[in-house]
């Protein structure tokens, strides 16, 4: 009897709830640290990210005016499904590096983050909407809304966690989102869009773009219809790339250094409204 | 007429306005020319259960005598009393050229027959009165009953003949400004030659933002029907800053036609003696007193 | 009966006897009025008769150095160490001095802008004065403010404001700034540089120590400065979107914070089942106020199509009532033009919106020989594709466009870069928020136009800005959260 031939994952891209590969019909040759896994990665492209910002606009209208609590509910299960997806999670972060023990506590933080989120989603407009005195006859409040479409560059490190930590904040505030996927651990974000994509999120409200870094945070920060752009990590020529693009249509700067993801202080309703305007509406009280 | 009649009204945004038309500062030629215009503007008004022929006779005497040491006043524009003084002031106004004005239809409540109503307006007018101000049925207009206050409007139209008719609206008991709005264009449309606010017996009276209200839908009824119909608020006027303010109100908003006591009156009884006292110290420089100007 | 008569109103003058304003202004760094190192000076003149009204000193980067490092020394010093309360107390002094020279501030910032004395009297000073009210309470509440997260100040903040609200611009700019804790360094515009000076004097007056508010004058090389210099932790801007973007381009990488208040063109829109008078008025406080030179300013009109004929015959006669002149006048309602490139500017505009094919119309009112001044103006028969609709004009010109559907308005009203204020006039509740909501823009007005208040937070989306000024959400732009 011959032996079996596994099949093999094929990692593609994740855009507007389908999984094309790179129209650039690039890839990145990935290869684990005891090289015993080689992995084929598209290179995405300048017209991915297009492609992807086409879908996350037009999934931002009605993404935004879901109710709070569909999308709280839509938060739990891609937390429930990820639950359910251990076992693979487990194989691909000991693939790129971690040990078991790691592994098993970024997959317990990565579920209880969204679960955290999740329960945010329909509570952060209450704590940080307002009823404001103003002197004159008219009723005036301020609440927040979701700024639109972010365009985010991953945290290169913590692959899964990092991931859910950007991703979770921005949707469960009403905003979609085109992510660039840790560069150098890039497997389990692919296999997190598998998750999102079983989870009733609707299509284009997240969208997972692998590739270099180097190459696409050019376009990520230029393109004219992103409302906000999100960049994760400390490279100085990255940082000042991104503000001065930024200046281009006025987008939203969001930024976060390296950091211990695994922290309770790096989960906040304050990461939300990072990604939320502000709206004041006066009317005038009469009869 | 149903209440798709209706054009609805912001409140706050009228007061608004009428803050910002207060505003205007008058002073100096404009402002001695408008304590004229306001005094040819009034309506003398005496309306009191004790009223008796001789005050009213004295009322009619001082309407064309408002301060004989003072040469060029105008006259005021109407006297107005209750019906059962009609004749007495129409001897005294003999040869003034002031109008006479009476009030009818059971007024201040309205709360009569229909034709108790027309009778009490045929008779003030066989009397000689050449205004007639009638209260519209303030119950039958909050309870919808649109057709019923727009017959019965036409009906005391009818009745006047050459008389002139005022409407009065009662605003105070109306509440809203989407009513007086409504009640404004129910009395145009079914014949009224005025609308006017109030009878002076309810408070509020005639309140800015109701004359607003009303100002406005005089304004665009003559621009559906190319009718001018005039204005009297009355009631709670009784100083001549308010009358100016009352002035500008109705040149931004009706134009300059309307500064004439054919179109616009002020139904008051203590009013032209504050505008006497502002007119005197405008030519003296000196502020005045009360004293001097005799009360009726 | 007598006829009708000419009732005109006679000149009702703001008296200008009490005012007191000096020959020449110095800069305020450090607690005191000390001359530009340059020794250069530039005129600030009245936009309604062209007339020098003092001469203000020009900062160079040496003065802006000297600002900054006293605003540095104060902070480090004196103002973070200070008690909350009192820090609120400084600022509550403020608050109290200006109330007392209300007038005397309306009229000079009236000469020295162009607006009418009616707005600066019931608008500016008021609210300038709430402004510094409102925020002093917030100095030693801050941790109520921010649950959860600890409030620090930022450090020194360098403030650059804007020609058409000057000390409005100023209050609303200093007074979180300073409740938070901050120190300044403020630059006025250079057009309208009067009342920050004197409420310089107000400064010193309220004894603040030295050094936690400074005032540079200049243009655009001052403003260049402050922006650029490396001990500012923070800059805060109202003004174009141009300069806004050159602003977010010249902060890149540095790690300064900043708030941006930039251009805008509002939608402003009335449907067919609104209070229609009272929706006039509104269009007239939409655009004209302060000559139009708003950044919220409503200068798109959307009026349903069944409405459309009356609220144009309206909103026309309502223009031929609205007296333009002498802004220290009482009776004024359109002012001066701020400056002679403004009114360039504008005119450009106007000739622009008539070759696009729009049909003008202006009131007739007779404009002053003297002075910058343009006439209320509106355009009809204009589409979405014309410049007139799509750029800031930032005067008093008025695009207007009818529509039908609920949906057709909120995409033209959303079909711009801009995304600072909107209006919508309707007697339905529930269309109001649908359509408050569905506008992409920081501040709506439903049922009015044009409404401020140091409680009201106000900012803009997309190209508009950056961040909130007023409010809760203002103070957020002064601190950073741990």
């Amino acid at each position: 009897m011959s032996k079996r031939i596994d099949i093999q994952k094929t990692y593609k891209l994740f855009i507007d709830g389908k999984f094309p590969r790179t129209e650039s019909g690039r890839y990145i040759k990935w290869v684990d640290s005891k090289e015993s896994t080689i992995v084929n990665i598209c290179r995405g492209s300048r017209k991915d990210f297009r492609n992807a910002m086409v879908a996350a606009r037009k999934a931002s209208g009605s993404w935004e005016n879901r109710t709070a609590y569909n999308r709280a509910q839509i938060l739990y299960r891609i937390g429930e499904m990820l639950e359910g997806r251990r076992d693979q999670f487990m194989a691909e972060l000991t693939l790129q590096g971690l040990s078991k023990k790691q592994a098993e506590n970024e997959i317990d933080q990565s579920i209880d983050r969204l679960i955290y989120y999740a329960g945010w989603a329909d509570k952060y407009q209450q704590v940080f909407s307002r009823v404001n005195p103003v002197s004159l006859p008219y009723f005036n409040f301020t609440v927040p809304e979701p700024t639109g479409v972010v365009a985010a560059i991953a945290p290169e490190d913590t692959s899964l966690l990092g991931l859910v930590s950007i991703i979770a904040p921005v949707i469960a505030g009403g905003n979609t989102i085109v992510i660039l996927a840790s560069e150098s651990h890039p497997l389990c974000s692919i296999t997190f869009a598998e998750v999102l994509h079983t989870s009733d999120v609707p299509a284009g409200v997240v969208n997972i773009l692998t590739g270099y870094r180097s190459e696409l945070i050019e376009h990520f920060s230029s393109h004219m219809d992103v409302n906000a752009i999100l960049y994760c990590g400390d490279d100085t020529e990255h940082k000042t790339l991104v503000e001065t693009n930024a200046a281009l249509n006025v987008k939203r700067v969001i930024q976060f250094p390296k950091q211990n993801w695994s922290q309770n202080q790096h989960q906040s309703p304050y990461h939300i409204m990072k990604s939320q305007e502000t709206k004041t509406t006066w009317h005038p009280i009469g009869v | 007429m149903s209440s798709t009649f209706a054009t609805p009204i912001d409140q706050i945004g009228v007061k608004e306005r009428v803050s910002r038309l207060f505003s205007r500062s008058i002073k100096k030629e404009s402002k001695v020319q408008a304590l004229h215009l306001a005094l040819s503007m009034i309506d003398l008004t005496t309306l009191e259960g004790k009223d008796s022929p001789g005050k009213v006779t004295q009322l009619c005497y001082k309407a064309s005598h408002l301060h004989d040491s003072f040469p060029g006043l105008p006259n005021v524009a109407a006297i107005c009393v209750y019906p059962t003084m009609v004749p007495v002031a129409k001897k005294a106004l003999k040869g003034t050229g002031i109008n006479l004005a009476s009030v009818a239809t059971a007024f201040p409540s309205g709360m009569a027959d229909l034709q108790a109503k027309l009778d009490e307006v045929t008779s003030v007018v066989d009397a000689g009165a050449d205004e007639v101000d009638m209260v519209i049925s303030r119950g039958k207009f909050l309870r919808g009953e649109y057709q019923y206050v727009s017959d019965e409007i036409a009906k005391v139209k009818e009745a006047c003949g050459n008389a002139h008719l005022k409407v009065i609206l009662e605003t105070g008991e109306l509440a809203t400004l989407d009513n007086v709005r409504l009640a404004s264009d129910i009395a145009m449309e079914a014949g009224a030659d005025f609308i006017k606010t109030s009878t002076g017996k309810v408070s509020p009276a005639a309140t800015p933002p109701v004359v607003l209200t009303m100002l406005e839908a005089i304004r665009d009824f003559q621009a559906k029907t190319g009718k001018k119909i005039g204005m009297k608020p009355a009631g709670g006027i009784s100083t001549a800053k308010q009358a100016i303010q009352y002035l500008v109100m109705i040149k931004e908003t009706l134009g300059d036609d309307w500064l004439s006591p054919n179109l616009f009156r002020f139904g008051a009884s203590s009013l032209a003696n504050d505008i006497l006292m502002q007119i005197l110290k405008q030519s003296t420089g000196n502020y005045q007193s009360k004293d001097y100007f005799s009360i009726d | 009966m007598s006829k009708t008569i000419k009732w005109e109103y006679s000149p009702a003058p703001e008296g200008t006897g009490h005012i007191e304003l000096k020959k020449q202004y110095e800069l305020f760094i450090d607690g005191k009025f000390v001359p530009p190192k340059s020794g250069k000076y530039f005129k600030t003149i009245n936009p309604s008769n062209e007339k020098t009204i003092s001469k203000v000193a020009e900062a160079d980067q040496s003065d802006v150095n000297h600002a900054v490092a006293s605003a540095k020394k104060a902070y480090d010093k004196t103002w973070s160490k200070m008690l909350p309360k009192e820090r609120g107390k400084y600022i509550f002094r403020i608050a109290r001095l200006l109330q007392e020279r209300a007038r005397e501030f309306s009229v000079i910032e009236t000469m020295d802008g162009g607006k009418p004395i009616r707005e600066s009297r019931d608008v500016d000073i008021p609210l300038a004065s709430a402004h510094f009210f409102y925020h002093a309470g917030w100095a030693d509440k801050l941790e109520y403010a921010f649950p959860g997260r600890q409030a620090k100040p930022v450090g020194v903040a360098g403030q650059i404001i804007p020609w058409n609200f000057p000390l409005l611009m100023a209050s609303w700019k200093l007074a979180p700034a300073l409740a938070t804790g901050n120190t300044v360094v403020l630059k006025p515009a250079e057009t309208t540089p009067l009342t920050a000076m004197k409420l310089a004097e107000i400064i010193q007056e309220a004894d603040l120590p030295p050094g936690v508010v400074n005032i540079v004058t200049g243009a655009g090389e001052t403003g260049k400065s402050l922006v650029n210099h490396p001990d500012v932790n923070k800059i805060a801007f109202t003004g174009s979107t141009e300069v806004g973007k050159y602003i977010m381009k010249a902060v890149a990488g540095s790690g300064k914070k900043y708030t941006l208040e930039l251009g805008g063109k509002a939608a402003n829109i009335i449907f067919e089942d609104a209070a229609i008078d009272q929706a006039v008025e509104g269009i007239i406080d939409a655009i004209f106020f302060n000559q139009g030179h708003v950044c919220c300013a409503g200068s798109r009109l959307y009026v349903q199509e069944g409405v459309a004929d009356e609220v144009i015959s309206k909103l026309r006669k309502r223009m031929e009532t609205l007296i333009v002149g002498d802004p220290l006048d009482k009776n004024t309602d359109i002012g001066a033009i701020n400056s002679k490139m403004q009114l360039k500017k504008i005119k450009s505009y106007v000739k622009l919106g008539s070759e696009e094919g729009g049909s003008i119309y202006q009131s007739s009112c007779p404009l002053p020989k003297k002075g910058f001044w343009h006439a209320p103006t509106i355009f009809t028969d204009v589409s979405q594709s014309n410049r007139i609709v799509q750029e800031e004009i930032f005067g008093p010109v008025l695009a207007i466009q009818t529509f039908r559907t609920v949906d057709e308005v909120i995409a033209k009203a959303n079909n711009s870069p801009y995304g600072l204020s909107g209006g919508v006039w309707t007697d339905k509740g529930s269309k109001i928020f649908k359509v408050t909501r569905d506008i992409r823009a920081g501040v709506i007005w439903a049922n009015t136009f044009n409404k401020f208040d140091p409680a009201s937070p106000f900012g803009g989306y997309k190209e508009s800005g950056v961040g909130s000024e007023g409010g809760i959400e203002g103070l957020s732009g002064y601190v950073n959260l741990v």
